[in-house]
């Protein structure tokens, strides 16, 4: 009775050696890229829903069948499609998605740089006298503490 | 006229909205439409030694029902689906998705056994490579083999006229 | 009886609103006095109603009053009295008479605090705030009654959910939703500029504390979320990027470009109509954050229960008041043009350039949340756009106007050249520099851990931020401006806003320090704990001494008595729960966290393997708790800076600005 007791504990033992940090840290972060299809606002790795179980089983099982992340992920997504993953695709249809953001900036900071220009364009003030200029100094310094 | 740039992207935004409202954000179509059906493989339910064979079924549109004896509405669905199923002479398959095969032969015997056949998926697995999420679902396979529809949620007379059926005649 | 008197109220609000919305508006066009007079007591009178209303809700909730239906769906005989008044927020009816009744307390703000700005201007004001007021309230009233019976009343509640049955229930609605309805103060100030054709300068300086106000307790409300999720979820997250929570940011960015865009109309009198447009915006992603919440086409954790009609209504209310708003701008705007000159290179066009960013932002999360459902209206298809996007996307967009912040600070109005700001950050630079290789020579990491890029990237941020802030600073007060005086004299005259903005700088790089390291650095495992074994994450120990159950007033819980070490010498014990509600049945694991200044101990029971074993959710988060400083600090800031007496004292100030302003701008007198 003790034997076997002692060889279930070492069999228990062995089973959580078998996964090394390295792998449970990849299905960790696999885990947390990967969304609940039941519980649709939690990750894999937080859901409590049988099906996100058995997805982080299946992880698993394929890491330490010696898959790459990336065929993890394309794995589920061929089952349930992009929707499972919390990165959107690169498509066609999700390039306004991607690079919206940037073009909006660029468009931006553009249109900035030529507004500026253009109110640049100004007369060049006539030479300040001595008095004048100390004058105008002092004010601007006093306008900077603003 | 730029200055009502914004408006006009907002109004743009307004319609996306208000069609967005007609949508239901939690459901998820298939993946697997106009793909090959994944192979089951899995042994009967009445008849353990035997497999459920998809290659075998090449040749006619067939329907597969994910069901499983402690989920209510697959219960509920049975006797529509044996009425249903017969009278259109529409073959139907089970996928019996973990659960127990004791409860899940008992539940046919009260209710009635609707399918052919049922293939018994203990761990889920052949579920996922289907992309079930949830039970009951039903499947539309044509006779090449390919996914033509999925119905999440439990079979109705009027799914089966207004979704099934149309979908089943399409491509026989 | 009461809530019958709490419709009523609501009933008395709406009136009232809607003449507050009508009869000012239509004495300022015409030049009634005595019609714009009546805004003021309008608005006092609204504000009374509005609150007697809440204050039925209230003491229906606290007596548990299981006749009006709202009360009997959102609380219970058990639940603790505190709880029983945040229920009164806890849903979608009661939220929404929360949103109304800040709504009149913000309105009668303005009318008590406006009386050095010009009447025609203070009624337009209100009365642009009445309508949304009148919005709001037929809304309650017709779509979503809070005073609601049920008939026959249950006899017990359904308790408030078990989530929410928390301090942060309390604090974060009601001031998160006072900084959505706060911009409703600046965007009522925008619009009545728009609507008098008189969209100068002295309409920034008015606007500029409402804004400040609204925008810090904003701050403090996403803190205060954010804070919540992270103690109460259960997982150590404290930002998911979830639509419900870029609802609330991007009001926020906004927000943030707007403080920043009227620091530049107030000061040169230029760039009106963009300042304008950004008020606009930030108060329409407010609605829209509004519609998203409540109307179900995203699925959020956070989402309140499903209507249709309600969607549509604040779909269509939405259209109105953006739309129209829009529209206003559309026709007034292209009149509004000139202002002060300023070079291309100067603190205006800084403060521009972290406009452009900020915005872009905004418009990055704001394609996030809504891309899958554009997708889904488009096509069917259905994908997930999650944090892994957002941080892709949005990083280096804010990355860029974080740098800029510290050369903004050192940049001078009107004109500054590439050699003096050289001169100026080259100090700002060094120290950044050495006191980034300092920090990360020094910190404490869990000792396993090396710096990636990233990390470093954020540790030099983080201490440009601070740097830059500190340089100038001493500048500033160091600097021999005005010769002779001494520090406490340079101190005493800087104005409060400019102090304000010292700390908000200086939050934001204790923020960027607090997500770089608690990020970077943190160290996380999930395993099963059996009684009296030891684990070790990142540098501490981690020992399940004891199991047992304890009670609260309306759950039992399954406890864990876990003792902390840290090489040998014991820290802490720390007692995480699995608590089920007896109302509701609900699981739900409390996680024990021990906050410290340099790292947060996180544990969280998970699922029970057997009598004597769980698994548990162990996390080391380095710095965790400077995230929640730096926001405050941020908040701080605004709060400070917004006490500033140069925008108390603009009755004296008023008829040099507007004479200031008439010369930059070309102020039309639309009758």
């Amino acid at each position: 009775m003790k034997a076997l007791l002692f060889a279930f504990m070492l069999c228990a033992t062995l089973a959580r050696a078998d996964v090394p940090a390295e792998l449970e840290a990849r299905e960790a972060g696999l885990a947390a890229q990967l969304r609940c299809v039941v519980c649709q606002n939690q990750t894999v790795s937080e859901s409590n829903a049988p099906l996100a179980a058995d997805m982080r089983r299946e992880i698993r099982a394929q890491l330490q069948a010696g898959r790459s992340d990336a065929d993890v992920v394309a794995f589920f997504e061929q089952r349930y499609g992009a929707f499972v993953h919390y990165t959107p695709p690169l498509r066609p249809s999700t390039w306004l998605l991607w690079a919206g953001p940037f073009v909006g900036a660029a468009a931006g900071l553009a249109a900035l740089i030529a507004v500026l220009r253009r109110r640049g364009r100004q007369p060049v003030a006539a030479p300040l006298s001595a008095v004048d200029k100390a004058r105008a100094e002092r004010l601007l310094n006093e306008e900077a503490l603003r | 006229m730029r200055f009502l740039l914004p408006l006009l992207a907002f109004l743009a935004l307004a319609v996306v909205l208000g069609l967005g409202m007609g949508r239901d954000p939690r459901a998820l179509p298939s993946a697997l439409v106009n793909q090959p059906a994944p192979a089951i493989g899995l042994p009967l339910l009445h008849a353990p030694q035997q497999r459920l064979d998809t290659a075998q079924l090449r040749g006619q549109v067939w329907l597969l029902n994910v069901w499983a004896s402690w989920c209510e509405p697959c219960r509920a669905e049975l006797p529509a689906l044996k009425v249903l199923a017969t009278r259109d002479a529409v073959p139907l398959y089970g996928l019996n998705y973990k659960d127990r095969d004791a409860a899940a032969r008992k539940l046919l015997a009260q209710v009635g056994n609707p399918y052919v056949a049922s293939a018994v998926d203990t761990d889920g697995r052949v579920g996922m490579d289907f992309g079930v999420h949830g039970v009951p679902e039903t499947f539309v396979i044509d006779a090449a083999g390919h996914v033509r529809l999925r119905h999440t949620g439990p079979v109705t007379a009027e799914v089966w006229r207004d979704k099934l059926m149309p979908a089943i005649r399409n491509v026989r | 009886m009461i809530p019958e008197v709490g419709v009523f109220a609501l009933v008395l609000a709406l009136l009232v609103a809607a003449v507050q919305a009508v009869l000012p508006l239509a004495g300022a066009h015409w030049g009634v006095a005595g019609w714009m007079r009546v805004a003021r007591p309008a608005a006092a009178l609204q504000c009374l109603f509005a609150w007697l209303a809440f204050a039925c809700l209230v003491q229906a909730f606290l007596t548990g009053d299981f006749s009006v239906r709202y009360v009997a769906a959102n609380s219970h005989s058990e639940l603790p009295a505190v709880y029983r008044f945040a229920a009164v927020w806890g849903s979608h009816e009661g939220s929404m008479l929360l949103w109304q009744c800040l709504l009149s307390g913000w309105t009668l703000a303005v009318a008590l605090c406006s009386r050095q700005l010009p009447p025609a201007y203070v009624a337009r004001v209100l009365a642009v705030m009445g309508m949304i007021s009148v919005g709001l309230l037929a809304f309650l009233l017709f779509l979503s009654n809070p005073f609601e019976r049920l008939l026959p009343a249950a006899a017990e509640g359904r308790d408030l959910n078990p989530l929410l049955q928390d301090p942060g229930m309390v604090l974060h609605p009601p001031l998160l939703y006072m900084g959505y309805v706060g911009f409703s103060v600046a965007f009522a100030f925008g619009i009545a500029a728009l609507l008098s054709g008189e969209l100068n300068a002295a309409w920034a300086r008015w606007s500029r504390p409402w804004t400040l106000a609204a925008w810090s307790f904003l701050t403090l409300g996403i803190l205060l979320g954010s804070a919540w999720a992270y103690y109460v979820l259960g997982w150590g997250g404290w930002w998911f990027w979830d639509p419900v929570e870029n609802a609330s940011f991007m009001p926020w960015l906004v927000g943030t470009a707007l403080v920043h865009s009227l620091i530049v109309t107030d000061q040169r009198g230029a760039f009106r109509g963009w300042t304008v447009l950004l008020a606009i915006t930030a108060f329409s992603l407010s609605l829209l954050g509004t519609f998203l919440v409540r109307s179900g086409v995203l699925t959020s954790v956070h989402a309140f229960a499903v209507d249709p009609g309600r969607g549509l209504y604040i779909l269509c209310f939405m259209v109105a008041v953006v739309g129209g708003s829009l529209l206003l701008f559309g026709l007034r705007a292209p009149t509004v043009r000139g202002g002060g000159w300023f070079a291309a290179l100067s603190r205006e066009s800084l403060l521009l350039a972290n406009n452009v960013l900020f915005s872009a932002a905004a418009l990055a999360v704001l394609i996030g949340t809504l891309y899958p459902l554009l997708l889904d209206v488009l096509g069917g298809d259905k994908i997930s756009v999650g944090p892994p996007y957002f941080q892709a996307v949005f990083v280096p967009l804010v990355v860029p106007a974080l740098m800029l912040m510290g050369v903004g600070t050192m940049a001078r109005f009107k004109r500054s050249t590439l050699p003096e700001l050289g001169r100026r950050l080259r100090w700002a630079l060094a120290a950044s520099g050495v006191s980034a290789l300092l920090l990360a020579a020094l910190l404490p990491r869990g000792g396993s851990t090396a710096w990636t890029p990233l990390s470093a990237f954020g540790l030099l941020l983080a201490a440009w931020c601070v740097c830059s802030t500190l340089a100038h600073a001493w500048q500033r007060l160091a600097g021999a401006d005005d010769g002779g005086t001494g520090w406490r004299q340079h101190m005493a005259r800087q104005p409060r806003g400019w102090w304000g903005m010292l700390l908000a700088h200086l939050g934001i790089g204790v923020f960027v320090f607090g997500v770089t390291l608690a990020n970077g650095f943190e160290s996380r495992r999930e395993l099963s704990l059996a009684l009296n074994q030891a684990v070790s994450v990142g540098g501490f120990t981690f020992e399940l001494q004891r199991l047992d159950r304890s009670a609260g007033p309306n759950y039992d819980a399954q406890r864990g008595h876990v003792a902390i070490s840290q090489e040998g010498r014991p820290l802490t014990v720390l007692r995480p729960e699995k608590r089920q509600y007896r109302a509701q049945g609900m699981p739900l694991s409390q996680a024990a966290i021990d906050t410290g200044l340099t790292r947060d101990l996180f544990i969280a029971l998970g699922e029970p393997v057997d009598a004597r074993t769980w698994t548990v959710r162990i996390q080391v988060k380095p710095f965790m708790a400077w995230i929640w400083i730096g926001c405050a600090l941020m908040a701080a800031g605004g709060l400070l800076a917004l006490t500033d007496r140069r925008y108390r004292a603009t009755a004296r100030r008023r008829q040099p600005a507007e004479r200031g302003a008439a010369v930059l701008g070309h102020p039309q007198e639309v009758a």
